[in-house]
């Protein structure tokens, strides 16, 4: 992997939600390799940035490019292509409810994959046992707790060995062990892939543990404040909101886990 | 409890007040008036001071008092000393303060009539444009999906025939059956002033065959399986795993939707004709049962009155009725919004579309069959 290679690159980014402009002229670069963290406080459209990032919403203005390809131009083709190379973890899991964990798994790789049944299954076992959920292939979603069900959405999402990982607030609603392991499982599996991963998240502790770059996003200007390294820009940065955010409202310029 | 007074005003010196509160001031107490404190206050009145020790429990209905009641005490320039009051009151009474004065947020909302009705009329019309775009995806998935591009779960396609198959049947039975019956009946007490009763028959197996069978299975099937798909549908979308579908490549209408409507599209007209024999041999109940009829004239009547091209019909009819089923299903469940409440409409509205389209279309056929 060569170093400081942009992979993702937002230009002027505009979002709106509901024809509500949520953010303004967005501009910031994720190199390979990067974990990359959408920062800012609830409702400033965190959510909505990695909505676009991954195309499911177009923007109101400005671009998105994948290694200089931009996302609205992309042929069918092309697009089905990157798709194969991004897997997305969902607030909510977002597992398909009428199918079992392994059926869950195994539908990337029967889409984008003509490997037989017999590998599918194999494979998507072997995802699941990745992230600790060896023996649960059988069990619907519904009838796990919440930790699993967000383990077993991060098994699909790495399906496909992606290079592109998108992560919209691992560890919200779990508790601070789990959330913490779920930091390390995530942090694992980026290292083992060598994929790169950008993710939404408020959690300061998960953002000082993992994150190499971010963006910030600020609710009352509705545009980024920052984009570097969290540790640095709590060093460095001059604005009051962000060094806010980042030491918790304490105003000390040192990073602090708890 | 239930006092008449909670509050005294007594007078320490020229211009200062002391407002003893006592016993309980709680939600389930009520809250007292507190017109009478400013009917004793004066223009002489410099300072107030509170006095607790007979206060026997206090709850959010005393801050709410004070709040009232403070503003207009700093209107007449009283100097107000709330050391009296407990802890909590203050802290509370504190951080109220600090929100004091903001304006509510209104949320828009256009009271008048024009604005009101232009608003609906905007929103039909974005309604029509996403069910256009909504078929042209239709029609385009489907044939990626006889090209063999995109794909949909088989297994997904036989648990959804068996679904609005033979799951179905029991309630389609019933209803046919006294669809029937109530036909004949009807028909039944004008025929026999006539003495044709035996023409019965004839109503019965003709209004079967060419509307009731269909449009009977059409509005059962709307409110049962349309209705079900749009909350299926609407579900997977609050929970993103619509987007988790999209996200991975995999078209939503070839996975969730064409399997859906095939189905109904597949199983509808053979319910149909279901429901025209059991529909038939209600009506046959009642002529054999009141009108003295046998069982072999009642079904040689019937044969007799009944063509292929009725048949034919009505089971043209019950396959537009399964799409327009399928496709409100689907439409409003695949268009649901991001909440629970959301869901509740999109099944909601599938039913109601599902059923005035049923009928339109219904009209609009019945009309080009007899031109034809």
């Amino acid at each position: 992997m060569t170093i400081d290679r942009t992979v993702i690159e937002a230009e002027g980014l505009t979002l709106a939600y509901d024809e509500k402009i949520v953010q303004e002229n967005l501009f910031f670069q994720v190199l390979a390799g990067d974990i990359f963290v959408i920062m800012g406080g609830s409702g400033c459209g965190k959510s909505t940035l990695l909505r676009h990032l991954i195309g499911l919403q177009r923007p109101e203005r400005g671009k998105v490019r994948y290694e200089g390809l931009d996302l609205e131009d992309m042929t069918e083709e092309e697009r089905h292509r990157f798709l194969k190379r991004m897997g997305v973890l969902y607030q909510q899991g977002a597992l398909w409810s009428s199918m079992t964990l392994e059926e869950n798994v195994s539908l990337p790789l029967f889409y984008h994959t003509s490997l037989s049944v017999k590998m599918t299954a194999e494979l998507a076992r072997f995802k699941l046992s990745l992230v600790g959920l060896a023996g649960f292939e059988n069990f619907y979603p519904a009838e796990i707790s919440g930790g699993m069900r967000k383990r077993a959405a991060l098994a699909r999402a790495i399906a496909l060995d992606p290079e592109f990982l998108f992560f919209d607030e691992p560890s919200a609603g779990l508790d601070p062990l789990s959330a913490r392991r779920l930091d390390e499982l995530i942090l694992e599996i980026r290292d083992s892939l060598g994929a790169t991963v950008i993710m939404v998240s408020h959690e300061l502790a998960s953002i000082y543990t993992v994150a190499t770059n971010s963006v910030f996003l600020d609710t009352r200007t509705r545009t980024m404040l920052a984009t570097g390294n969290p540790r640095n820009l709590l060093r460095e940065s001059e604005d009051t909101t962000l060094i806010e955010f980042l030491s918790r409202g304490t105003g000390k310029r040192e990073v602090s886990l708890l | 409890m239930g006092k008449p007074s909670k509050y005294t005003l007594s007078s320490t010196s020229t211009g200062i007040l002391q407002l003893s509160l006592r016993g309980s001031w709680t939600v389930d107490a009520g809250v007292p008036d507190f017109g009478e404190v400013l009917a004793e206050l004066d223009n002489r009145t410099r300072r107030i001071f509170f006095e607790t020790s007979a206060l026997e429990s206090w709850d959010s209905v005393l801050p709410v008092f004070l709040n009232r009641f403070l503003p207009v005490l700093e209107e007449r320039k009283v100097e107000v000393d709330l050391e009296g009051l407990p802890g909590g009151v203050r802290k509370l009474l504190r951080l109220a303060e600090e929100n004091r004065g903001k304006k509510r947020v209104e949320v828009e909302s256009p009271a008048d009539l024009a604005s009101k009705l232009g608003n609906y009329t905007l929103a039909g019309f974005k309604q029509i444009g996403e069910m256009a775009v909504f078929s042209l995806d239709l029609g385009r998935d489907f044939t990626r999906l006889l090209l063999g591009r995109t794909y949909f779960r088989p297994r997904d396609l036989l648990y959804f025939i068996q679904n609005c198959g033979a799951s179905a049947l029991p309630i389609v039975s019933l209803i046919a059956i006294l669809v029937g019956v109530i036909l004949a009946f009807i028909g039944a007490i004008q025929l026999e002033m006539f003495g044709a009763q035996i023409y019965v028959a004839n109503l019965v197996g003709i209004a079967m065959l060419l509307e009731m069978g269909a449009v009977i299975t059409g509005i059962v099937m709307a409110g049962r399986t349309g209705a079900s798909y749009a909350a299926q549908l609407g579900t997977m979308e609050v929970n993103e795993e619509i987007d988790a579908l999209k996200t991975m490549g995999v078209s939503p209408l070839a996975f969730l939707v064409i399997p859906r409507m095939l189905a109904l599209i597949l199983m509808l007209p053979l319910l149909c004709i279901y429901a025209d024999f059991l529909g038939i041999l209600g009506g046959g109940l009642i002529g054999v049962g009141m009108l003295d009829l046998s069982f072999t004239e009642y079904f040689i009547q019937t044969r007799e009155a009944l063509n292929l091209r009725q048949f034919g019909e009505g089971v043209f009819k019950s396959l537009i009725f399964a799409f327009l089923v399928g496709f409100a299903g689907c439409f409003y469940g695949i268009h649901c919004g991001r909440s629970a409440a959301a869901v509740g409409r999109a099944a909601t509205s599938a039913v109601v579309a599902a059923i005035v389209m049923i009928v339109i279309a219904d009209a609009i056929m019945v009309v080009v069959f007899n031109l034809l």
